[in-house]
């Protein structure tokens, strides 16, 4: 979305100017999220509480696309050590998250 | 191609999230939400991996998979009692991996501008930088915060009893006037990239000497708001290192995960009658309790014991039965137990229910799941602002390892430490058994009176072995 919003103002003169839109851009985005997320989570039942907490924090794993751009051939050693350790990090939380929180889903059953 | 594809796939992913979270709101969707969620991540993770970038497939691979086994085998084994310390490693894990995001995004700009020496803000803009720091900061506080939370929960630092140093108000604010001098430093004033690195390393280390100084003083009986104020923090953290690579997919799902946690953290707030400042402030409930070492001589006079088998008569006389479980449940495992109890008394026609207070167990749910485990069917765990009018026409409860969250104090003694706390009123019902192992005071340090009304009954002994006998009496008649 960003990129689409950030490729607009090719007729800004400044590097700057076209920053400050790409910041904005993504405030925008980030703003909205906070409020979006707001609305959906108030939704879930306190019963569901304890997999709304590990299935988000699956979702926080996110960050393992940022740990794979990240792991850049070329690069030093030092960096790469530093991006798998990120990338395993992530991955702990993306896996493990999402399979902890099934098997806890897999309790909650009716009569 | 790959500036429209790779961007879309972020949508789609972040999609999957908000419509998986949606899902949530039902237990009958929830297992399915969870599944849009992880194809979300799968989109996400396979989008970013089909670039046309010049990966190191070696880390690449050594780590997914390192880290996918690890998390894939703890996710199997960990027992239901532990969630609140296996969801508080995780947390931090989260943390962890965007700090060294932000951190390695310093190193290849370092890399590629090797020969110039520049600051970090005239090159890349006080955005980026503080977008890095925050990234850095929040990173590594969730990281060793989370670690903190953790080893308390599992009792391995201190038995989980909070640590007071002297004049930790003072050091903590040093160590966050320290972290935004070396940020300002690294961002206008460092040109050479050793030096930035250096200084990266100084601002992850002293806040992460933060975090884990934040959470130490924190006592065990608060540990469920800490739990999801560091989710929120992971959240967080993942976001300003969208920020920091200007990649939407991590500032959506950060955002998302930063405010669930907020309301997670709210919600538990709320129901313990103490604010956020008050909780981080720490230590609450020692000037009464003494750190759990020198215990308050309690001025119990007219307290009414009986045994487990005693109840027998009584609850075969009943129409309804509410258990109230508490935290002590779950360390005594006695789940299993107490839904064997309920299925002896509805074979014979008597309603039961559960009351669940939202700080039952050591993190926001921890109850239900860990009822549901012992497949107690959810439409019997009913909360408290839904089971609080009918204790009123309730024959008998049945409290096994609660205490303040039943003490009645709460609702009529202005100036005690848990007065206008939201509470379970089971001292409305007809007849109340309490299953605990002594009178010892709970977390908040204060006798309950309810041990000494005239309905209730205290059955001192375990509480999964005190169920078992009830419901071997009451099997035996």
């Amino acid at each position: 979305m960003t990129s689409l919003l950030v490729s607009l103002p090719l007729l800004l003169p400044s590097a700057a100017g076209d920053q400050n839109l790409a910041l904005i851009a993504e405030l925008t985005v980030f703003v909205l999220a906070v409020f979006l997320g707001i609305e959906v989570i108030n939704k879930v039942p306190p019963t569901l509480h304890t997999p709304l907490m590990s299935g988000s924090n699956a979702i926080s794993g996110i960050t393992v696309v940022g740990a794979l751009l990240s792991s850049l051939s070329g690069s030093a050693t030092t960096t790469n050590v530093l991006a798998c350790i990120a990338i395993a990090a992530a991955m702990v939380n993306v896996v493990g998250g999402f399979l902890v929180t099934d098997r806890m889903l897999k309790f909650f059953k009716k009569r | 191609m790959n500036e429209i594809a790779v961007p879309l796939c972020y949508l789609l992913a972040a999609v999957a999230f908000i419509v998986g979270l949606k899902m949530m709101s039902t237990v009958k969707g929830a297992r399915r939400g969870n599944a849009m969620a992880a194809l979300g991540m799968a989109i996400a993770i396979v989008g970013t991996l089909a670039q046309r970038v010049d990966f190191d497939w070696t880390w690449i691979v050594a780590g997914a998979a390192v880290g996918s086994l690890l998390g894939g085998w703890l996710a199997y084994r960990v027992p239901m009692t532990a969630m609140p310390e296996f969801v508080a490693m995780f947390n931090g894990l989260g943390g962890l991996a965007s700090a060294l995001v932000a951190l390695c995004d310093l190193l290849h700009w370092s890399e590629r501008t090797k020969d110039v020496e520049l600051t970090p803000a005239s090159a890349l803009g006080w955005t980026w930088v503080i977008a890095l720091v925050l990234s850095l900061a929040i990173g590594t506080i969730t990281f060793t915060g989370s670690m903190a939370a953790w080893l308390k929960l599992s009792g391995k630092v201190n038995k989980g009893e909070p640590v007071l140093l002297p004049g930790r108000h003072a050091i903590n604010v040093a160590l966050g006037v320290v972290v935004v001098a070396v940020s300002i430093w690294l961002g206008g004033f460092a040109a050479s990239h050793g030096v930035q690195t250096g200084a990266a390393i100084a601002i992850a280390v002293v806040a992460g000497l933060l975090g884990w100084l934040l959470v130490l003083p924190i006592g065990g009986a608060d540990m469920p708001v800490v739990i999801s104020l560091l989710n929120s923090y992971s959240g967080v953290a993942a976001a300003t290192t969208g920020f920091v690579l200007k990649n939407d997919a991590l500032i959506i799902s950060g955002a998302l995960v930063g405010a669930s946690g907020l309301i997670l953290t709210q919600i538990m707030c709320k129901a313990m009658n103490r604010s956020l400042g008050n909780v981080i402030a720490g230590g609450f409930g020692q000037t009464s309790s003494g750190a759990g070492g020198e215990k308050k001589k309690s001025s119990y006079t007219k307290v009414k014991s009986c045994s487990a088998e005693d109840t027998v008569a009584i609850l075969e006389s009943a129409r309804s039965v509410i258990f109230v479980p508490g935290y002590g449940l779950a360390v005594s495992q006695g789940q299993h137990a107490i839904r064997e109890l309920a299925d002896l008394l509805e074979a014979k026609g008597i309603q039961c229910r559960y009351a669940i207070h939202p700080v039952a167990g050591r993190m926001p749910g921890h109850m239900n799941v860990l009822l549901a485990e012992a497949n107690v069917p959810y439409e019997q765990l009913v909360e408290m602002d839904a089971i609080n009018p009918t204790f009123k026409e309730t024959d008998v409860v049945i409290v096994v390892g609660a205490n303040d969250v039943v003490n009645p104090v709460a609702r009529n003694q202005v100036g005690s430490p848990i007065y206008g706390m939201p509470i379970l009123d089971v001292d409305q019902a007809r007849t109340i058994f309490v299953i605990k192992r002594s009178l010892s005071p709970g977390f908040a340090g204060i006798d309950n009176p309810l041990f000494e009304a005239d309905n209730a009954l205290m059955i001192f002994a375990d509480a999964k072995e005190a169920l078992l006998q009830m419901a071997a009496g009451f099997k035996g008649k």
